[in-house]
């Protein structure tokens, strides 16, 4: 073992006086892995059509992302984080902790969350509270709470099929799920008297639902194999598999483009990145690449993102961001409580 | 009477030895039969990917259409099925070839990954009436399937049609250099030290142990000691080839020791004997004698080691080199991806035009690692000495 020490230690030394801390030329990215496929097609576009080299972007998750960002100004940290959810508070209280202060925030469209299964099946109906039913660790029956009983659809409601419940999903680490659980159980059980009114997002442990990998395509893969289950992903996935599997309708609405982005599908959420203002003076490509990302070629309606997934805004918010990223507007308490990233 | 020589029990045992080899027999099968099919389920779904489709379509060049070259194509007929990366490309096409300019002729374009996955006879997201008019350009052979010069020239892109292996290949190659450099000099000369000149004693015996041990440690634990050690002390940049690089040599240390420990026990001790009665110190003795015997089993063990930090993502997880970057590396410390992280990616792409690429991708890994351990067994054969 000391023999090895010694080694590593003079093999790192070695390395240290190769690489003098320098001000870097690429844009270091982090950060969520459903904003990644549409932040590094925009770093392909910039190290494609400008001079500067490709920024470098890692899918560390969302939570990953940030605590990465907000780790210090240091030129070693990331220069620009995505995440498939506003910052949180405990977040926001560590950048401030580690003195980085001037954030701006940016937000670039939304994304679906797809409850689907394989097209063999006929089409099934969902309303949020089924769904909760029938993935929450614990269910209140008879005005108590107990853990959940449920095996079958038919179970929870009469109407739904006469179906194993089998639900393939993401794991803990997914920022996938944090949305699921925000929107689908926290949201509902907020309303319902059997939890107390509060919010409550345990999912279920019994084998039901069946944490399956940050991977999206494994669960298409299960979901055809396996025509009694379902899973929950991102639309993209939906959209690029729609000869395998089939989205089913939550609260009577199915997610296409328009539904998700008016809202009026309810498991749909927004996407942003963070951008560490007192980087942009030292790395020269961070204005361009942002510039780039906020144009109307990228984001609009008519927008390359558009082609591989992403959910654009309606025009009036999408003007608003713009012009608040194109300001740099700093980030502020308020706006994270209030969960936004514009004034 | 019956035969004196009869055993009664020798037809049971014989059957029982037959079994055995049967069951031994469905061994090797099985695994065979595992092997072909991943192989050939690969080749199935990879093979397409060494062919990409070109469209000839008419492109309009003047003034304006250089500067915005996504007009260059009619958007409505043919924007569909021209790939958005070689329009983006056009601009640095003009420079090599400004005789395009102001012209409006049918060109040869790189197509897009639909039209590509339809000319291979795959799932694609095309409509009919783009399906029709694909089917019609077939036919006045203006669709073409060239041999895919881009996998193995390029980088990773998000357009489908555009993305390639090459920058992978030489950011493996260039971590398995630094992997090289550090692990075995280091490995060889513990093992030396161990097995030659150190004292058999509670102490080394200890370090032993714990060596064994380091072999068998997941693979990650050396990505967290990486990016503790070498990324947040040392400040190696992270996401390149000499952080990977160290982060891999740190995994292969145990195993080139082991193998180079075996190598060098292997090697009979009356030819140490004779050299001490020749009155050789032991550094000549290691050094002309026991060393060039066991050099053919050190080699492959380090091969063998190499091999395996070749295909080892999860420690590079950790250093950052699982990531989006496209662009080849020139030095050891630009931020590059691997093989394995590159068919990793690829295989989380919700774009179904990547499967064939991952497919791909493992293919030429499977290749690359096939004559790595052919070169393994080939340094035996030549320099194993008998005696």
């Amino acid at each position: 073992m000391n023999l090895l020490k010694k080694a590593v230690l003079t093999a790192s030394v070695l390395a240290l006086s190769v690489s003098a801390s320098q001000a870097r030329e690429q844009i270091k990215i982090v950060g969520s892995s459903t904003v990644y496929p549409f932040s590094s097609y925009v770093a392909e576009e910039l190290g494609a059509t400008t001079s500067f080299p490709t920024p470098v972007v890692e899918s560390t998750g969302s939570g990953g992302g940030m605590k990465l960002f907000c780790a210090g100004n240091g030129m070693n940290t990331p220069d620009i984080t995505n995440a498939s959810r506003p910052m949180k508070e405990k977040e926001w209280n560590l950048c401030q902790k580690n003195g980085v202060t001037d954030i701006t925030g940016a937000m670039i469209g939304y994304d679906g969350i797809a409850f689907a299964q394989s097209s063999s099946n006929n089409d099934v109906q969902f309303t949020r509270t089924q769904i909760l039913l029938a993935v929450a660790a614990k269910v209140p029956v008879n005005g108590k709470l107990v853990t959940n009983p449920y095996k079958k659809w038919s179970d929870i409601d009469a109407s739904l099929p006469n179906r194993e419940i089998i639900i393939y999903g993401p794991p803990t680490s997914s920022g996938t799920r944090d949305a699921f659980e925000e929107l689908v159980m926290e949201k509902m059980t907020k309303k319902m008297a059997g939890y107390g009114k509060k919010k409550y997002h345990t999912i279920r442990q019994d084998g039901v639902y069946i944490p399956s990998g940050e991977n999206d395509n494994l669960i298409v893969q299960k979901l055809e194999r396996n025509k009694d289950a379902f899973g929950i992903f991102g639309y993209s996935y939906l959209a690029e598999n729609s000869d395998k599997i089939k989205a089913s309708k939550i609260d009577g609405k199915l997610p296409t483009p328009s539904t998700i982005a008016d809202g009026s599908y309810p498991v749909s959420r927004s996407l942003f990145f963070y951008v560490k203002k007192s980087h942009i003076s030292k790395v020269k490509a961070m204005q361009p690449y942002i510039d780039m990302f906020m144009s109307e070629m990228m984001i609009s309606e008519d927008g390359v993102l558009k082609t591989i997934g992403l959910i654009p805004m309606a025009t009036d918010l999408r003007n608003k961001v713009q012009s608040s990223v194109k300001s740099l507007t700093p980030l502020t308490e308020e706006m994270v409580k209030a969960r936004t990233v514009i004034k | 009477m019956d035969n004196y020589f009869h055993i009664p029990q020798l037809a049971k045992r014989k059957a029982k030895a037959k079994r055995f080899k049967y069951i031994a027999m469905m061994a090797l099968v099985a695994s065979v039969a595992f092997l072909a099919f991943f192989l050939s389920d690969m080749i199935i779904k990879g093979h397409g990917a060494f062919t990409q489709t070109y469209v000839k379509v008419p492109v309009l060049i003047n003034e304006k259409t250089a500067k915005f070259t996504h007009l260059a194509v009619d958007r409505k007929e043919y924007g569909f099925m021209v790939s958005r990366a070689w329009l983006r490309g056009l601009k640095n096409t003009l420079k090599d070839t400004p005789e395009w300019m102001n012209t409006n002729k049918e060109r040869w374009t790189l197509a897009n990954s639909n039209v590509d996955q339809f000319i291979k006879g795959k799932y694609n997201r095309l409509k009919p009436e783009q399906i029709k008019k694909i089917e019609q350009m077939q036919k006045d052979g203006k669709v073409e399937r060239r041999f895919n010069n881009i996998f193995f020239e390029k980088g990773d892109s998000k357009i489908p049609e555009f993305s390639g292996f090459m920058a992978s290949i030489v950011g493996t190659i260039m971590t398995m250099i630094i992997t090289m450099l550090i692990a075995v000099p280091l490995g060889v000369m513990t093992a030396i030290y161990l097995e030659e000149f150190a004292k058999d004693n509670k102490f080394t015996q200890i370090i032993e142990v714990n060596i064994n041990n380091l072999a068998a440690i997941p693979s990650i634990l050396f990505g967290l000691l990486g990016l503790a050690i070498f990324i947040n002390f040392f400040g190696v940049p992270r996401s390149s080839p000499l952080v990977g690089g160290m982060t891999l040599a740190l995994m292969s240390l145990p195993v080139i020791i082991v193998s180079s420990k075996a190598a060098l026990k292997s090697v009979p001790d009356s030819i140490r004997q004779a050299g001490f009665a020749l009155g050789l110190t032991k550094w000549q003795i290691v050094r002309d004698h026991v060393l060039p015997l066991a050099m053919p089993g050190m080699l492959t063990g380090a091969i063998i080691a190499l091999a395996q930090a070749m295909g080892e993502t999860a420690p590079l997880i950790m250093v950052g080199m699982i990531a989006f970057i496209p662009d080849i590396s020139t030095s050891f410390l630009d931020a590059t991806t691997v093989m394995p992280a590159q068919i990793f990616t690829w295989s989380g792409m919700p774009e179904r035009a990547y499967i064939e690429r991952t497919a791909a991708g493992i293919l030429v890994l499977l290749g690359i690692l096939i004559s790595l351990n052919a070169i393994a067994i080939y340094l035996r054969k030549k320099y194993t000495k008998t005696w």
